[in-house]
């Protein structure tokens, strides 16, 4: 069934309204938030190809930020400067700042492990190692020298708590994590990333792979995860980035069009390509 | 209508499957019957075939008596058979002639014989017929009629059977102890006089005065291992005395009778009087001597041990030499390298490097491993040795080293094929965990690859285990005079030369004086060659497996 333009912008501030009631939250004002990571006329080139065009943007502490945009868009590609993903493409070439916590991200001096270490990533398909779903999550702490069998209980099994899948794996920990279900990979790579404590978790289209169950499931733990780590989420799914995030910034073509409160970005944009996005006309 | 099926036919595909069959079953048939071939060809030989007795009429001469066993049976033309003096009935075309194995070389000059089947008479398998096997001189065939103690008849008749068993049995012993002795003490002590003599080199070289305290003691070990030799002697001779002590009787065919001392006896057996259980066990013991013992003869009798030992020993040192080498070459080339006009440029050559014909690397092993390694090593830590070469002449680790190089390609490869194969997902869900490059590397994506690496493994033990021609410039022999491992320190010796189950089919069969007694065996130690590497491959195939087994979900 095709909706038509204005059912959907309707379904999508539903879900907007219902969210920000159920979380009491009230109305959020992006000046007043404690930024976590700020983007200064950012520009990134594959080869000659330029593929973000001058970002500015800060990212709030402690509050879920979702990227929007149609495919393309350069909504992945900034998600993987903050943790300096793209230092593994060759032909990337970039300018501008990028502070985290007001440091830059890209100086020379800046350890990158140190920094993948403290930004967290999931991505879009589930990636577990071929190991157990234990070694799995103790993976992090062993590269940074942990090997202690207390410590590492202790937080196998808080990191899969906080990843909601501890009383589905608890009795089959020494099982290879290749036999979970893509939705319990999902949870168990975002166990992974959550057990080294970062400070910023990216989630490139974590939920694009999953069923709805799953999804469902996911989104229930960025809403917990949001209490203790700063959340960027790139999504394709409105409806889903209504549902979870505080901020969200449209992005179309390498520029970032439109970033604000979710709630006003979906249910007042003030830029016609938002709109015009939201609404289903391209994209 | 017709044309419309066929045209049909053609479309349903049925013709690529036939033909896609055809070909798999040809395959099968080929690899089958080879291994078929081989395997009865060379097996057969072990079985104790009956010794028939069969009088042979010449036309011009007296009928005869000649004992052996049947070989072979060839049909051949009349006019074969007239030139050497049968004359076949009118209108027959062809007529059969037999090799029989007459065996006592040193009575008849020959122990392989053609007969012409009309001359054939009488034919019996007599119960008392004994087939000696001998320590030299081949098989020996005859009617035991007395066994001797000092020159004096102890038994005769019907007796001599039971006492030679019983003195046979005294004899082998001996055999052995002596091999001990000789091979475990007498070369315990000459490797002590070695290292003697080594030591009072390097005082030389060091430039130490003659009568120093160094020497002095060095002549004292002297004396003591002198010592000990003369002592050992002297246990030899007495074991000598006690094994010569027995002899028996054996009336050949011709009714000549011969003595034979029991010393240079193996085995006494009367295959007519077998059962059939007595000549499987027989065979199984057979079997079992040519797989575990020494060769004798110039390799036509005895056992294959030594090359046996030598193959697999050589595989495996390759095995550990290729594996680290391949592995890392191909880590580098396909993960630190900056791809580009230049690796691409390495990668044909190495590609191509697997299409160079062997005996070319037999070539650069001796000219670079050999002759310039080697002889380096040898200036710089065994120069006491020299002139005597101890690094410097073609040996095991030289011959691990070369067919190491013959393979690398194969290894390398196969590994870059398994780490391109490793899903980028894998490698960035590690970084993406604060891992190095060198972190990720080694926890996640080489185990991940290991099974490609064992492909290659298997692939280059394959080729190495058949390569004969590189072998044979650098370090295989025809007789290796020691095994590579013994209870000498460093126990393992690689600079030893060894001998070589593909070697040792071509020597057996072209280099050997006994065309006839080689045949079989150069067939048993075919399939013998074909079983090591089955099982080399097999142990290589289940450790890939199981490692498989870790990753199978996400190769998917």
């Amino acid at each position: 069934m095709e909706l038509t333009a204005k059912q959907q912008a309707r379904n999508i501030a539903r879900e907007i309204d219902l969210g920000a009631m159920e979380r009491g939250v009230p109305k959020l004002n992006l000046e007043e938030e404690e930024t976590c990571i700020e983007v200064k006329d950012f520009n990134l080139f594959y080869g000659d190809k330029q593929a973000l065009h001058g970002i500015n943007m800060k990212i709030s502490k402690n509050k879920v930020t979702a990227f929007i945009g149609p495919s393309g868009c350069g909504k992945s590609t900034l998600l993987r400067c903050f943790n300096r993903m793209n230092d593994l493409i060759d032909s990337v070439n970039f300018n501008g700042q990028m502070l985290f916590e007001g440091g830059d991200l890209n100086a020379p001096s800046v350890n990158v492990a140190d920094l993948r270490r403290q930004v967290g990533m999931v991505f879009q398909k589930p990636n577990p190692f071929p190991k157990s779903i234990y070694e799995n999550v103790a993976y992090g702490l062993r590269l940074q020298g942990v090997n202690d069998r207390v410590t590492l209980d202790q937080v196998v099994e808080k990191s899969l708590k906080g990843a909601a899948l501890w009383d589905e794996v608890k009795d089959r920990l020494n099982e290879s994590a290749m036999g979970l279900s893509g939705g319990q990979q999902q949870r168990l790579v975002i166990a992974r990333a959550i057990a080294i404590e970062p400070e910023v978790l990216l989630l490139d289209e974590p939920a694009s792979a999953l069923d709805p169950l799953s999804t469902l499931k996911i989104e229930e733990l960025i809403h917990e995860l949001k209490e203790k780590y700063t959340i960027v989420i790139v999504t394709h799914n409105m409806q889903q980035a209504a549902r979870v995030s505080d901020y969200t910034a449209f992005m179309y073509m390498g520029e970032l069009i439109e970033f604000g409160a979710t709630d006003a970005l979906f249910t007042n944009p003030t830029e016609k390509k938002t709109e015009d996005y939201i609404t289903g006309r391209y994209g | 209508m017709s044309k419309q099926t066929i045209s049909t036919w053609f479309k349903s595909g049925s013709p690529w499957v036939w033909l896609n069959a055809g070909a798999v079953s040809i395959s099968v048939v080929m690899v089958v019957g080879l291994l078929l071939l081989i395997a009865v060809r060379g097996l057969s030989h072990f079985w104790p075939a009956d010794i028939m007795a069969l009088s042979y009429q010449e036309p011009d001469g007296e009928a005869f008596i000649i004992i052996g066993e049947a070989i072979d049976t060839e049909v051949i033309s009349a006019l074969r058979l007239k030139k050497t003096g049968v004359d076949l009935p009118e209108g027959q075309a062809s007529g059969e002639r037999h090799l029989v194995k007459v065996g006592n070389r040193d009575y008849f000059g020959l122990d392989f014989r053609w007969i012409n089947g009309p001359w054939v008479g009488e034919i019996n398998y007599p119960e008392k017929i004994v087939s000696v096997e001998r320590r030299e001189w081949g098989d020996f065939f005859g009617y035991l009629t007395e066994v001797k103690q000092q020159g004096k008849t102890v038994a005769s008749g019907d007796e001599a059977w039971e006492a030679l068993q019983t003195r046979l049995d005294r004899s082998n012993n001996l055999v052995a102890e002596i091999k001990k002795l000789e091979r475990k003490e007498i070369g315990n002590i000459n490797h002590g006089l070695e290292e003697l003599r080594l030591e009072t080199r390097r005082l030389e070289l060091d430039g130490v005065a003659l009568g120093s305290p160094q020497h002095q003691q060095i002549e004292q070990e002297r004396k003591q291992w002198d010592l000990k030799y003369k002592g050992l002697q002297k246990q030899l001779s007495d074991l000598n005395t006690a094994l010569n002590r027995d002899q028996m009787m054996i009336t050949i065919s011709d009714g000549r009778e011969v003595e034979i001392p029991l010393a240079k006896v193996v085995e006494v057996t009367r295959p007519n009087a077998m059962s059939v259980w007595t000549k499987i066990a027989t065979y199984g013991h057979e079997v079992w001597k040519f797989v575990s013992d020494d060769p004798r003869e110039a390799n036509t009798e005895g056992g294959i041990f030594p090359a046996i030992f030598g193959t697999v020993m050589m595989v495996m040192i390759m095995a550990v030499l290729v594996t680290p080498f391949g592995v890392v070459a191909a880590v580098y080339l396909k993960e630190y390298a900056k791809q580009g006009p230049l690796i691409r440029l390495i990668r044909i050559a190495v590609n191509n490097l697997a299409g160079v014909p062997s005996i070319v690397y037999g070539v650069f092993g001796l000219g670079f491993f050999v002759y310039y390694l080697g002889g380096n090593i040898d200036e710089i830590f065994f120069s006491a040795s020299l002139p005597a070469p101890t690094f410097g002449t073609p040996g095991l680790m030289w011959a691990s080293l070369t067919l190491a190089i013959l393979t690398v390609p194969v290894v390398i490869v196969a590994t870059e094929e398994g780490l391109s194969r490793i899903p980028r997902a894998i490698r960035e869900g590690s970084l993406a965990l604060g891992a190095t490059k060198a972190e990720t590397l080694w926890r996640t994506v080489l185990p991940m690859a290991a099974p490609a690496m064992m492909t290659g493994l298997i692939l280059a033990v394959a080729r190495a285990a058949g390569e004969v021609a590189p072998l044979m410039m650098v370090g295989v022999v025809k007789l290796a005079p020691a095994l590579a491992v013994d209870t000498i320190a460093p126990y393992l010796h690689l600079d030893r030369q060894f001998m070589h189950l593909g070697f040792h089919i071509y020597d057996v069969g072209f280099q050997s004086p006994n065309v006839e007694a080689a045949r079989p065996l150069v067939y048993a130690t075919a399939f013998l060659l074909v079983l090591i590497i089955i099982v080399l491959n097999m142990a290589a195939i289940s450790i890939r497996n199981r490692l498989r087994e870790n990753f199978k979900a996400s190769e998917s």
